[in-house]
């Protein structure tokens, strides 16, 4: 691809450090019991807090949220630490924080009940984990470092 | 391909194992320090067997005052207006969050019918008899059951051999009366709060439901509240020491709250047995003020004391088992609504406790609204209880000084605490959880489904009259919080120090304290 091995270490530490925050996300909720994302939910502002709001009302589709949340942290961790599945584990994580962004987008007007480490207007660390995740779709390390090496090996 | 191409291919997944190590490290410090403050003592929740019928005989139920409370309590026992379904209907459908129809719908069915309504007021009664052929629960223009008979008195119904039991929600003056009336004709009694106007009927009452062995609940649906019993826990197994003080508040700031209803547009001589309202009440001429906001005046009502004191009373009661009190001081005014009203809109009740070595302290306002809530300091820990429950360990507390100490314990974070809808009681909760209870955001929703207290009060009275269970607010309990609250009263009329004779159940007046 062309990356110099300097390139490809700070790309591959890149994923590691993502998948790390997926994978431990992931967990934290798997080990706390009765972990729900109803109170997340419910604290949406926003274009879509309707929507969100309404999620929160549906115990059945909270349940397919906490699952999903919880399950699809960590196989997106796990994916993009090993390098198994890189892509789809990328694409997927990404669509988890386009969804955690339109959730909770730092506005003028917004505030919410987790207040936030740092100040935040539009750009926030969801937004930037999300864009460092564009450059590893557009820059894949997987093939060499990585499970995939081994199911997309070229044929020779 | 070759050995170290392999390698490459492998070498991030040790971080995977690092990953669930660091997780595993984390929950397992977090178990230990859960178990190192709470020192081996666990706060279980309430088992609450499921609301469940298997009777398959109905309750006949008859209402007895069918006004703003009378009418919550009906669809309580699950009869509502059809006007009222349409509101709700109409309310669902502007706003997806608004769960109040599909609550009441999917409230479970008690086996009752409601055969007999009583209410002076026609426009009243007249919406509880649509209410009671509403058997199906549907909107204006759906199916309908017979309407219940409606009586003009209460002692026709009461006398009626179509009803079983007797729901009171009229005003104070006239429960005493009735709930004695009920008893003597062997029917079951839920009475709202207070349970009587006056100390002599308190006695009645208890000798009248004693004698007759009827199922009598009184309306402290507190008494179904997780965060109560869940206190009580609490108590019984030391975790706050000696208690020497409770604080108990009232803080309301409108109109409502100070109870100015609205006055009915309809309402009128023409369609309000005047004389019945008034019954044993010094006579007033014809007054729609009187009618609608009768809490306002002493002729009918008891004030903040028998209103709202006894609410806080009977919870601190279930919670410390405190009886009737050793002595009573009360003093407030009408410090803000200047309307004619006769009872204070401020008023402080302070009550003693010889043999338990406490005070609770009750004090109440109709024109602040800030929330100073339910307190119970001990020795070693402080307890806030509202829906929610929170413990704070003392800061000199001998008990918890070790933990403290080695900073196990912060007596700023609570070491226990409770939300409704948790399914557990907790020391270590996440900071997003803090956040989100303490905006009231979490656990609006239980587990899908929200349950209205006084439902479940209601039910529990319902179940004990089919031999199933016990009732939680009994005459007994009643004794005690409404004899408290007129020996409040009455020290706040007299002046004086009001003493308790425990050994001959007498009020005593003693000495002028203002």
């Amino acid at each position: 691809m062309g990356l110099t091995s300097r390139q490809l270490t700070v790309l591959v530490l890149l994923r590691i450090a993502i998948g790390w925050h997926f994978l431990y996300e992931g967990l934290s909720k798997w080990l706390t019991p009765g972990w729900s994302s109803m109170g997340y939910l419910l604290d949406s502002k926003g274009m879509l807090e309707n929507f969100f709001t309404w999620m929160a009302s549906v115990p059945s589709l909270v349940r397919v949220v906490d699952l999903l949340n919880v399950y699809g942290l960590m196989a997106v961790g796990i994916g993009l630490i090993t390098g198994f599945l890189c892509r789809p584990a990328l694409l997927g994580g990404m669509m988890m924080l386009v969804l955690y962004y339109l959730s909770h987008p730092p506005l003028i007007e917004t505030a919410y009940a987790i207040p936030s480490e740092g100040s935040y207007f539009l750009v926030n660390k969801n937004l930037i984990e999300l864009l460092a995740m564009v450059v590893l779709y557009l820059f894949p390390t997987e093939r060499e470092i990585g499970i995939d090496k081994f199911i997309f090996r070229k044929k020779i | 391909m070759k050995r170290r191409d392999a390698l490459k291919g492998l070498i991030t997944i040790p971080v995977v194992g690092a990953v669930f190590y660091g997780a595993y490290r984390k929950k397992h410090y977090e178990k230990k320090l859960k178990e190192a403050i709470h020192g081996g003592v666990d706060l279980e929740l309430p088992v609450h067997p499921p609301v469940e019928v298997k009777d398959s005989k109905k309750i006949r139920l008859g209402f007895i005052g069918v006004g703003s409370r009378g009418s919550h309590l009906m669809r309580a026992a699950g009869f509502a207006t059809p006007e009222y379904i349409d509101h709700l209907k109409e309310k669902a459908s502007r706003n997806s969050n608004d769960k109040r129809l599909e609550d009441f719908l999917s409230q479970p069915d008690l086996n009752v019918e409601v055969t007999a309504i009583c209410d002076v007021f026609d426009v009243h009664a007249e919406e509880a008899l649509r209410a009671s052929a509403n058997i199906y629960r549907e909107g204006t223009g759906g199916k309908f059951g017979k309407p219940a008979v409606r009586y003009k008195t209460y002692k026709e119904l009461i006398a009626s051999p179509d009803v079983d039991a007797v729901v009171i929600a009229t005003p104070d003056h006239w429960h005493a009366p009735m709930a004695i009336e009920a008893a003597l004709h062997g029917k079951h009694v839920y009475v709202e709060k207070p349970m009587t106007k006056t100390i002599d009927e308190v006695y009645q009452v208890r000798e009248a439901v004693k004698k007759s062995g009827i199922v009598f609940q009184l309306g402290h649906q507190n008494r179904q509240t997780d965060s109560y019993n869940i206190a009580r826990l609490a108590v019984e197994k030391g975790l706050l020491g000696k208690i020497t003080l409770t604080e108990v508040t009232t803080n309301r700031n409108n109109p409502v709250g100070a109870w100015v209803y609205e006055i009915h547009p309809e309402a009128s001589p023409k369609n309000i047995d005047w004389e019945q309202f008034i019954g044993n009440a010094p006579w007033h001429e014809f007054s729609l003020e009187c009618f609608f906001r009768w809490r306002c005046w002493w002729d009918y009502s008891t004030g903040l004391n028998g209103d709202l004191l006894t609410h806080e009373y009977d919870a601190v009661n279930q919670i410390l088992n405190v009886g009737v009190p050793s002595s009573a001081v009360c003093s407030g005014g009408i410090y803000f609504f200047k309307d004619g009203r006769t009872v204070p809109d401020v008023n402080h009740a302070v009550f003693e406790y010889h043999e338990k070595e406490m005070t609770v302290l009750y004090s109440a306002t109709l024109a602040n609204g800030r929330n100073r809530g339910k307190v119970f300091m001990g020795h070693d820990a402080s307890m806030e209880v509202s829906e929610k429950l929170a413990i704070y360990a003392e800061y000199d507390s001998p008990k918890y000084k070790e933990r403290i100490e080695k900073g196990i314990i912060d007596p700023s974070v609570p070491i226990y605490s409770y939300a409704p809808g948790k399914d557990r009681v907790d020391a270590v909760t996440s900071p997003t959880e803090k956040y989100f209870a303490s905006r009231g955001l979490l656990y609006t929703y239980r587990g899908g489904k929200r349950f209205d207290t006084t439902f479940l009060h209601l039910s529990e009275w319902l179940q004990a009259i089919r031999g199933q269970g016990q009732v939680s607010c009994n005459v007994d309990r009643g004794f005690e919080c409404t004899m408290a609250a007129h020996m409040a009263t009455l020290s706040y009329h007299t002046g004086r120090r009001i003493y308790w004779d425990r050994d001959k159940e007498q009020v005593v007046a003693g000495e002028k304290v203002s």
